[in-house]
């Protein structure tokens, strides 16, 4: 998709430093100033500025028609924000907490995912799901998971996923642009990072990964909360002389996986790192196509580093679920060893 | 307004003296609307109230309950030691000890109420909140630690103390507690004195979810011997209860067949009467029955929310001055029902409790690694023993190595 050509009403001028939260939070003022017809809904948006104050101040600015603080329930939130958009409107729902989105699941998959088709063309669904996802806050049940695989598998939706700050910024908003439903997967844990916004700056398009570090000796595929910790890795691996690189992967559905292929031509070796469960998930498509396009530039098979196939753990034991930097090193160290 | 008019022939739809517009065919007028919509703020004419918020005893012709003076002095002495769990649970996540915590403050009665109308044959659904109906299930107060502290997603046996695990997500546990009440039904356990019963629990934003619409249909369509046990503590987090629905909630019972009450939830007398005869009707196989508890969060909604962004302080105050363990206080006093020295039995108990809780967090043992791949399954999977296996192996890596950094 191309970058959208922007008037930016409110566009903060020149640079500044903000946290992915704040970025997210400007997305969205800037897309609601361009389109009239953008609406923000979901469970406490308005008053309290969303559990994370991604929201904050836009009910006071935008009104309780363009920020709707719903009833509580998910399959309402989207079923409602479906008929809205088949009257015209661009709604941006924020599912509360990743585990909180199944009771909207039906609605996404039955409808949202399928109506663009049934309808043959004739009705779009211009939706975006924001769901705070991913583990590593200590939380309790439910606000950890990271379910972006199931909507990965399902034709008729998009799935993206933010890392930084002006991605934040940039891919929220032609997510609102995009004509197809977008689910958007925000790495709640890394909310408050902070990156410079250049407003002024050209946005990379939004279904299209990226090479954040270049390398040589293994490609590191990862997207969301795990892109920090495998530039991480990178810089940890530097002092053991392996130079790795490192595509975030920003689209899920569609895959852009041109930049993965290329890099693994070069390196021969293929890490990919994902907190979600690894069986019939984007981690096992990612293998599986980089197996079919590279088997001969492959020196190892493709690794995955991820969570387990268990409901995700009591928050004591989430550092052993989740991948950290040793558990991306281990993988990239077999690799190495083949 | 008689129980005896909610019998299922004799059940007319129309569940209050003020004639609410719920089964009538015609659209509410403005004024019946904005009735409603005050009786969602204020309780409205409908509350069963047994004691006063001036700890006063007045009788209701329905719902009242004979109660020894020992009751009274056990029901407040619930209410102070679960409150006080409770404030020490606060305490404990502002230390860093847990990860969150849930506060019940101001819904001691309303769970104490309920919680004690239980019987040992019946089964409980709690949402998140329910300390006070865990206490009463005979659950230690320290059983719920762990869930907060990240140690484990529940540790206590819910078959055995008739007390389910905890749910958070919002709604869910009313479906599996319809089920669970049908089952009883089905089993031939529901018909005299000795009947079993359910009770579900769940809040006023709840209502809202699909799931729990979806249970009193079910509940409804089986006679399910379950009650309905709404938490209104007038918050879903920052979004008030008219955000949720513009009758009260418990008029929305006569849109499933069958009745509906709201009790005021900081009297536990009412909320004992009220639960009691719900229950009783179950029990006799004349359920199911929503009962609406009116009532407050005094505090947020858990230790990560702001409650001043959304919440005046006004309506805090006014909601101290209903206090459901002042309110008992004052009428033991005032009746002699007990003295000084009963107080002073309470608080000191109340103090070795907070104690005994407080070292217990502190003394709470991190589950060992393989906890994430137990019990996933009944049977375990080939591929998630190598999945266990594979990881001990990785941990078994570091210690190795920190051995060998020793040595050399
Ligand atoms: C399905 C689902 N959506 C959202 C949430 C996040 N959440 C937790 S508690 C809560 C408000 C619940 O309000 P209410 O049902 O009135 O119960 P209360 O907490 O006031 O007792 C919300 C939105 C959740 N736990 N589950």
């Amino acid at each position: 998709m191309a970058a959208p050509a922007l008037e930016r009403p409110t566009a903060p001028a020149g640079t500044q430093t903000v946290t992915i939260a704040k970025g997210l939070n400007l997305g969205l003022r800037a897309a609601m100033e361009r389109d009239p017809k953008v609406l923000v809904m979901g469970e406490d948006v308005g008053k309290l500025g969303g559990v994370f104050r991604v929201t904050d101040g836009l009910q006071k600015d935008f009104g309780e028609h363009r920020v709707l603080d719903t009833p509580l329930a998910e399959s309402g939130i989207i079923g409602t924000a479906i008929g809205l958009a088949i009257r015209g409107y661009r709604p941006v729902c924020e599912i509360q907490f990743d585990g909180f989105i199944f009771p909207g699941f039906d609605q996404i998959v039955s409808q949202l995912a399928k109506l663009h088709f049934r309808s043959q063309g004739r009705l779009k669904m211009p939706v975006v799901v924001r769901v705070p996802f991913g583990g590593g806050i200590g939380a309790v049940e439910h606000h950890s998971e990271s379910p972006e695989s199931l909507f990965a598998h399902i034709g008729g939706l998009k799935v993206v996923s933010c890392s930084n700050a002006v991605d934040a910024y940039w891919m929220l908003q032609q997510a609102i642009e995009c004509d197809d439903p977008v689910l958007f997967f925000e790495p709640k844990r890394r909310y408050y990072e902070k990156a410079e916004l250049d407003p002024a700056a050209e946005p990379a398009p939004l279904f299209s990964s990226r090479v954040l570090r270049q390398g040589s000796s293994l490609t590191l595929a990862t997207y969301g909360p795990m892109v920090r910790t495998c530039l991480e890795a990178a810089n940890a691996a530097e002092e053991d002389g392996h130079d790795l690189e490192v595509v975030d992967l920003r689209t899920l559905s569609p895959l852009d996986l041109g930049p993965v292929y290329e890099s693994v031509r070069r390196t021969g070796r293929l890490v990919v790192v994902s907190e979600a469960p690894p069986e019939a998930s984007i981690t096992s498509e990612i293998a599986t196509r980089v197996q079919q396009e590279c088997f001969y530039s492959l020196e190892a098979p493709v690794l995955r580093t991820t969570g387990f196939d268990t409901p995700y753990p009591p928050s004591k034991l989430e550092e052993g679920f989740l991948p950290d930097l040793d558990r991306v090193l281990d993988a990239v160290d077999r690799s190495l060893a083949f | 307004m008689s129980p005896e008019r909610w019998t299922r022939e004799g059940h007319s739809g129309e569940a209050t003296d003020t004639g609410p517009p719920a089964a009538t065919a015609a659209k509410p007028t403005r004024e019946q609307v904005i009735a409603g919509l005050r009786a969602t703020s204020e309780g409205g004419a409908d509350l069963v109230q047994l004691l006063t918020p001036e700890g006063e005893r007045v009788s209701h012709p329905d719902f009242d309950i004979d109660v020894t003076d020992a009751q009274l002095r056990d029901l407040y002495r619930d209410m102070v030691l679960v409150r006080r769990t409770d404030r020490e649970g606060n305490a404990l996540q502002r230390q860093g000890q847990l990860g969150i915590w849930v506060p019940l403050l101001g819904q001691e009665a309303a769970q104490i109420g309920a919680g004690r109308a239980l019987k040992p044959q019946d089964m409980a659904f709690p949402s998140y909140r329910e300390h006070g109906v865990a206490w009463c299930r005979g659950l230690d107060p320290t059983e719920v630690l762990g869930i907060f502290r990240g140690t484990d997603h529940g540790s206590w046996d819910p078959m055995a103390t008739g007390f389910h695990l905890y749910t958070i997500v919002i709604g869910n546990q009313c479906l599996n507690a319809a089920g669970y009440a049908m089952g009883q039904r089905f089993d031939g356990r529901v018909g005299d004195d000795d009947g079993e019963a359910t009770m579900v629990f769940f809040g006023d934003g709840a209502t809202s979810q699909g799931d729990v619409h979806e249970a009193m249909v079910w509940a409804a369509v089986y006679d399910a011997p379950l009650v309905f046990f709404c938490q209104n503590n007038q918050w879903a987090i920052s979004e008030p209860t008219e955000r949720q629905s513009r009758v009260p909630l418990y008029q929305r019972a006569s849109g499933y067949g069958f009745p509906g009450i709201r009790v005021d939830g900081n009297d536990v007398l009412a909320s004992l009467a009220v639960s009691k005869w719900a229950l009783d009707e179950c029990r006799h196989g004349n359920g199911p029955v929503l009962v609406e508890a009116f009532t407050y969060r005094m505090d947020a909604h858990t230790t990560s929310d702001d409650a001043t962004r959304y919440r005046l302080a006004d309506e805090l105050e006014a909601w101290k001055l209903k206090d459901p363990i002042e309110r008992l206080r004052v009428h033991l006093v005032r009746e002699q029902i007990a003295g000084q020295d009963f107080f002073d039995s309470v608080e000191a108990e109340s103090d070795e409790l907070a104690a005994r809780f407080r070292d217990y967090c502190f003394n709470l043992t991190d589950p060992p690694p393989q906890r994430m791949f137990s019990q996933v399954y009944a049977e375990q999977t080939p591929q998630l023993a190598e999945q266990e296996r594979e990881y001990l192996r990785y941990l078994d890596s570091f210690a190795d190595e920190s051995l060998a950094g020793g040595v050399h």
